[in-house]
């Protein structure tokens, strides 16, 4: 049957107690404050109504509005290399960093980054990197990929934090959460002063101004983009926005969706780089925009996948990201959107992760763009059934057919009835490991074949 | 106020697996003045071939469900399940265009108004009087929650019968189901269930209520294996045992 690969790395973290303890707080906490920072707003599911159709427009118009940016962006003294794949976004991103001769590089925090394998490409082309997120700085130091699109390290726990960080020279400074996070400053100072080049994501980019828009909680975003002499923002073509209204909408459900914020800590925003008379910001200014797959998406049934905005609600609220984390989609994109996304955006290897779903619907609910995730997960199995194994293309039909016939089914149906109350339980494969067969003792009467209440 | 005629549409777990939970839906609905028959040729919704993806073959069974529902004239269709319930006015329309079959589809859709969910057309009669003296923890399935709205009215009639309190609990975080999802990632699915069970026992009830004997098998059984004995009910039985004044 398919998606074994996928129940061989759910397998470990469903039985990781810690793991499921570290990810459940977390993303029981974040569905919390999402709640509450909804229920301050009079209009909470206008916004979401309005928000879903400024992406639909956006993505309607999308060449127009790219080309716009990139107009936008270098008036204002940037320049933008549009990337057909990760590969050429990497090699442009390297060649700016060779022809700066530099050495350091700070970043900021970037899915999009992750989705192409910059940092490994920076690195084998002989580049330092430091992630400069507290969460990402985390899990580079561990050697992991992120395991959340919003918080890196959710599957780590402040002991976890001190291990790692005893691991690389910070021994014994114990697990107080302000000791680390110190510890923490101290470290990525040095970073942010000395780096040659900073590199950030983007949530948002305005076409009207050519600004790219950064949401951050820890300020690192800000450094990074003002303090390094070259600023490289990294984006995926879907990220664009047309106007700032339209900014403003979207960055407010963003906040609040991901962390329950009415505005992150630092919402940062970047339009080319330093002008003459302006005391600091970066020489030079570069906007990578990638495709990577989007374009192809757009036309597709998986379109409204790309009015993702990133904010996680969906994985904080899925009963299945909570049990498996993050790290067992094997995908930089868990949870019920990164089962639709990773296929589009990094291979058909991820197919399997349209069974990471119980079809439950939670996360619907709570996108802030209204995104039918479960319509689109069955989108994905409805795909998949074609290239489906033989065994069960042909039990669907045999059950079809059975079941098709009223008579055929109801002697199915009495098998069921007797296999259930005769097999123990745990002979039943997949159903028999984690649980009994059910057990009714009534039965339908004769009398009550054609009207069963009228006995 | 007359009662309209209800044709019963038992759904396949309960007819084959759970006949006591169609019984003890049938005699509710009688005692509310229905005159109930079983639809005997209906096989099933064709959800399960649904959610994985096999949209003809869901079509298929689903049609032979559809033709002996729509031949009940205009008699209201009820089913014991929020899943189905969600199948058939929710998806039929959708699954039978996918599959080609555009008459089906509209008899579907005009089908699909005197399709009720078993609460929710308990719900629309006055309470009658009953008992169960229980804290019930009652389990939202989540497409008769999210997809339907059915949301006050199964609480409304446990909360109607005499010493029957709520508790507090997950109650609509899925409980791990999701019908091939349970076989196909069982340990996920098994895992999903812990959580539930957890939650159950940090509450302090005495009995898990529910709408969908398809979550319940699994959660029982799960429970099952746990060694948690908490009684895990239909609503139906519930509610027909409350009445009868079997309830304890």
């Amino acid at each position: 049957m398919t998606g074994d690969s996928l129940r061989a790395r759910a397998r470990p973290a469903v039985t990781d107690a810690g793991l499921n303890a570290t990810v459940g707080a977390a993303t029981r906490h974040l569905t919390t404050e999402r709640i509450k920072a909804f229920e301050e707003l009079a209009n909470g599911e206008e916004l979401r109504v309005s928000a879903r159709s400024v992406r639909e427009r956006t993505l309607a118009r999308l060449p127009e509005l790219l080309g716009l940016l990139a107009d936008r962006v270098e008036a204002a003294g940037g320049k933008v290399f549009f990337a057909s794949d990760g590969a050429e976004a990497c090699r442009y991103v390297i060649e700016v960093a060779r022809r700066r001769g530099a050495h350091l590089i700070a970043k900021s925090k970037s899915m999009v980054s992750e989705e192409i394998g910059l940092t490994p490409a920076l690195e084998r082309a002989g580049l330092e990197v430091v992630e400069t997120d507290l969460g990402e700085w985390i899990v580079q130091l561990a050697g992991q990929p992120p395991s959340h699109v919003v918080a890196p390290a959710m599957h780590l726990n402040r002991r976890d934090i001190a291990g790692i960080f005893a691991r690389h020279g910070a021994e014994g400074i114990g697990d107080e959460p302000t000791v680390l996070t110190a510890h923490a400053r101290r470290e990525l100072r040095r970073v942010f002063l000395s780096a040659d080049v900073g590199i950030s994501g983007c949530n948002f980019a305005v076409a009207e101004t050519g600004t790219v828009c950064l949401v951050t909680n820890e300020g690192n975003g800000r450094l990074v983009t003002s303090v390094p002499p070259v600023h490289l923002a990294i984006m995926g073509m879907e990220r664009v926005v047309g106007t700032w209204a339209e900014l403003d909408l979207l960055v407010s459900l963003l906040a609040r969706s991901a962390t329950g914020q009415a505005l992150s800590a630092y919402t940062t925003m970047v339009t080319g780089p330093r002008r003459p008379g302006e005391v600091d910001g970066p020489e030079e200014f570069h906007l990578v925009v990638l495709d990577g797959g989007r374009s192809a998406a757009l036309g597709g049934a998986y379109r409204e996948a790309l009015h993702c905005i990133r904010c996680g609600a969906c994985l904080n609220i899925c009963p299945v990201y909570r049990q498996i984390g993050g790290h067992a989609y094997g995908s930089v994109y868990g949870g019920p959107i990164g089962a639709v996304v990773s296929p589009l955006l990094c291979g058909d290897e991820f197919r399997d992760l349209r069974l990471a779903s119980s079809l439950c619907g939670a996360c619907y609910q709570v996108c802030p763009v209204m995104i039918p995730l479960q319509d689109l997960l069955l989108q994905e199995r409805r795909d998949a059934a074609g290239k489906a194994g033989r065994a069960e293309r042909w039990l669907w039909r045999l059950w079809a057919r059975a079941w098709g016939s009223s008579r055929v089914y109801r002697l199915s149906a009495r098998v069921a009835r007797w296999g259930a109350r005769l097999l123990p339980g745990r002979w039943v494969p997949r159903w028999g490991a984690g649980r009994d067969l059910p057990h009714d003792p009534a039965r339908w009467g004769r009398r009550e074949k054609g009207r069963p209440g009228g006995a | 106020m007359p009662q309209p005629d209800v044709v019963l549409f038992t759904t396949c777990i309960v007819d084959s697996v759970f006949p006591s939970v169609g019984r003890a839906a049938a005699r509710v609905l009688e005692r509310l003045g229905h005159r109930v028959s079983v639809a005997r040729a209906s096989t099933c919704c064709g959800q399960p071939a649904w959610n994985s993806g096999f949209h003809a073959e869901a079509a298929r069974v689903a049609r032979a469900t559809l033709r002996d529902l729509s031949s009940l004239n205009d008699r209201v269709v009820c089913l014991p399940s929020g899943s189905c319930t969600t199948m058939i006015r929710v998806y039929w329309a959708e699954m039978f265009r996918l599959a080609g079959d555009e008459a089906a589809a509209r008899q579907a859709e005009e089908l699909s108004e005197r399709v009720l969910e078993f609460s929710e057309l308990v719900a629309r009669s006055p309470l009658l009087p009953g008992r169960c003296a229980r804290r019930v923890a009652y389990h939202r399935s989540c497409h008769m929650t999210r997809e339907l709205g059915i949301i006050d009215q199964p609480t409304r009639l446990l909360q109607g019968l005499e010493g029957c309190r709520l508790v507090d609990w997950a109650d609509d975080l899925c409980c791990g189901f999701g019908g091939t999802f349970a076989v196909k990632q069982p340990e996920i699915s098994v895992a999903m269930a812990d959580a539930k069970v957890r939650s159950l026992l940090d509450s302090d009830a005495e009995m898990v209520v529910g709408c969908d004997q398809s979550c319940l098998m699994h959660l029982e059984g799960r429970m099952r294996r746990l060694g948690v004995t908490l009684p895990v009910r239909h609503l139906a039985v519930v509610l027909d045992e409350a009445y009868a004044g079997a309830g304890r």
